[in-house]
């Protein structure tokens, strides 16, 4: 489904160069061995510079999700209704990213379910993470 | 004069009682007519207009003139436009004449604006710019009158609604987004309607219960005690009562949040009147006094979404500050009217709060019992932002008459010597103090 580009900026580039890899990688702190994500200039925990971009499983299970039936985003109206989905990661259940789990129909993901990242192409220059029901 | 940025704010716990508790007072209040949207031509119906109405209004409850107010607080923060409100094209326009000749008076009213036009504010020594909302433009008044800056403050707060839908402009109707939107928009994460619906999704599970039976009895109360404002835009457009089948017959606007749990926009302003005690004594009605105000609130997320834990968290802290500095107990609040903007922020402010004893994961089981304003739990007796529409005064102009026993139709059968009111969306910890009653 069509989907806003995002336009990477100098703290994320990294992450959306990732995605057009098929990578998903994560804001790390070498200080604290913390992940974080979105990233930030410095460690959410114990403010350190000392960051690094480190890649994860890309393993996950949906917490909530909601359904945007009547939504602010043009590019997405004509795909209403449509999944709102947040996915914990596996690594760190305090990292999580939306998703619209792509294929699961509305009202229909289960909450706890296990899904796994692929990337989807949003321009020809750019993809983006999203989730799918693992099995 | 200037202070540094936020000077009036108190968002810090551990400062004990705020030292002004008691000696500001609020002595008027006035609200325009609420109409659904500006229609573009009527200038008796302009924001501008609306302000020196509802200011009137306040000035004439609290028997004071306009040569009377020294400090004007306005807000001129606009909810119209294409990343505020209405997305519709409506600027640049065709303008009117003076002093309709520019957004400032039509969508927006600046502190200038109103000074130059309102006729009679020719005493104003203090007239601040960069004024936040009306949740912690309330709390800046009553800190600006306690430190002496003014000593009768005018509050006015502007709710703009122009033609077309909200947020369907800027970068929303757009094909790139950037900045924070880069981790939320691309998924159509667009705003705060969104992480409220997935916290309170979050609440359901860890609480076993759901969102129907959470939220339909407290958002129809909500709507029957905003029928009894005189000058609710339910009252004077749809005064038809919404019932528990309507609720849940309304349709999803992300699912399972519903129509009836966002508040509607309007267009309309409302005004207060502070001042120190010592002066509001000799003023019209009984002074209700100001015992304390919080600000600031929430915090940098956690991650992409909001968490359950996180939002519980920082309305925990609010209470916390706010009972602290006002020196009320839980049990001593008797007047309760929380931000209900979304909905799913009333459960979370009634258990963080702990109103008439409520626990976490209580608020399914308070919002089904007695909650109306003649029982024993008078919940939102102003009927807040979804029983009156968006003017976001409703919380403010309720704890003020309870107080002074003139809610009319609304008066509580209860006690009602104190009052906690806010303005406080997602995790702001704008809540604002009030007693009539001072003596103990
Ligand atoms: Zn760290």
């Amino acid at each position: 489904m069509p989907k806003p580009i995002p336009v990477p900026d100098e703290l994320s580039k990294p992450f959306w160069d990732a995605a057009n890899e098929g990578r998903l990688v994560i804001h790390h702190c070498k200080d604290c061995d913390t992940l974080q994500h979105p990233p930030r200039p410095r460690c959410r925990d114990c403010g350190s510079e000392n960051l690094e971009w480190k890649e994860v499983s890309g393993k996950g299970r949906i917490s909530t999700c909601m359904v945007i039936d009547d939504g602010r985003i043009g590019r997405m109206h004509p795909d209403q209704p449509f999944n709102l989905a947040t996915i914990i990661l596996d690594e760190d259940p305090r990292v999580n990213m939306y998703s619209n789990i792509p294929g699961v129909p509305v009202r229909q993901a289960p909450e706890g379910a296990a899904v796994e990242v692929f990337f989807e192409e949003v321009s020809p220059t750019q993809k983006v993470p999203e989730w799918r029901l693992v099995g | 004069m200037t202070q540094p940025a936020g000077w009036w704010r108190r968002d810090k716990e551990g400062t004990g009682i705020w030292p002004h508790r008691g000696k500001v007072a609020i002595t008027g209040w006035g609200q325009s007519p609420v109409d659904r949207r500006w229609d573009g031509v009527s200038m008796d119906k302009t924001l501008g207009a609306y302000a020196m109405y509802a200011a009137k209004m306040a000035l004439d409850d609290a028997g004071l003139k306009p040569e009377d107010v020294d400090g004007l607080i306005c807000c001129p923060d606009s909810m119209a436009g294409a990343t505020g409100g209405s997305s519709a094209v409506w600027a640049p326009r065709p303008y009117f004449e003076a002093p309709y000749d520019s957004e400032d008076g039509l969508t927006i009213v600046t502190g200038g604006w109103l000074q130059k036009n309102m006729p009679g504010l020719t005493n104003l020594k203090y007239n601040p710019e960069q004024v936040p909302a009306i949740g912690e433009q309330m709390g800046m008044a009553a800190q600006a009158v306690a430190e002496g800056l003014c000593q009768v403050a005018l509050v006015v707060y502007t709710a703009g609604n122009l033609q077309g839908r909200y947020r369907m402009g800027g970068e929303n109707a757009g094909d790139t987004v950037s900045g924070n939107a880069q981790w939320t928009s691309v998924y159509g994460q667009a705003g705060l309607g969104y992480t409220t619906t997935g916290v309170m999704q979050e609440y359901c599970q860890k609480y076993g219960t759901t969102w129907d039976d959470v939220l339909a009895p407290v958002v129809v109360n909500e709507h029957i005690n905003g029928l009894m404002h005189e000058w609710s835009y339910y009252t004077l457009h749809e005064p038809y009562a919404l019932t528990i089948e309507d609720y849940k017959a309304s349709r999803f606007v992300t699912y399972p949040m519903r129509l009836f749990d966002n508040d509607r926009p309007v267009n309309a302003v409302g005004a207060f009147i502070f001042t120190t005690a010592e002066r509001a004594k000799d003023m019209k009605q009984k002074p209700v006094y100001v015992l304390n105000h919080t600000g600031g609130g929430g915090g940098p997320l956690r991650s992409s979404a909001p968490t359950l834990v996180e939002m519980e968290s920082w309305v925990d802290r609010a209470a916390r500050m706010g009972y602290e500095g006002s020196g009320l107990k839980p049990s001593d609040v008797d007047i309760f009217n929380p931000y209900d903007g979304y909905s799913p922020f009333l459960p979370i402010s009634l258990e963080s709060f702990q109103w008439k004893g409520a626990k976490k994961g209580d608020a399914k089981d308070f919002f089904n019992g007695d909650i109306t304003v003649h029982g024993p739990f008078p919940h939102c007796s102003g009927g807040g932002n979804l029983g009156v529409g968006r003017t976001r005064t409703a919380m403010y102009i309720d704890g003020i008459e309870q107080l002074r026993g003139m809610a009319g139709e609304r008066q509580v059968t209860t006690r009602a010597e104190t009052a906690i009111c806010a303005f406080a969306p997602g995790g702001s910890a704008a809540y604002l103090y009030l007693s009539n009653d001072i003596t103990s």
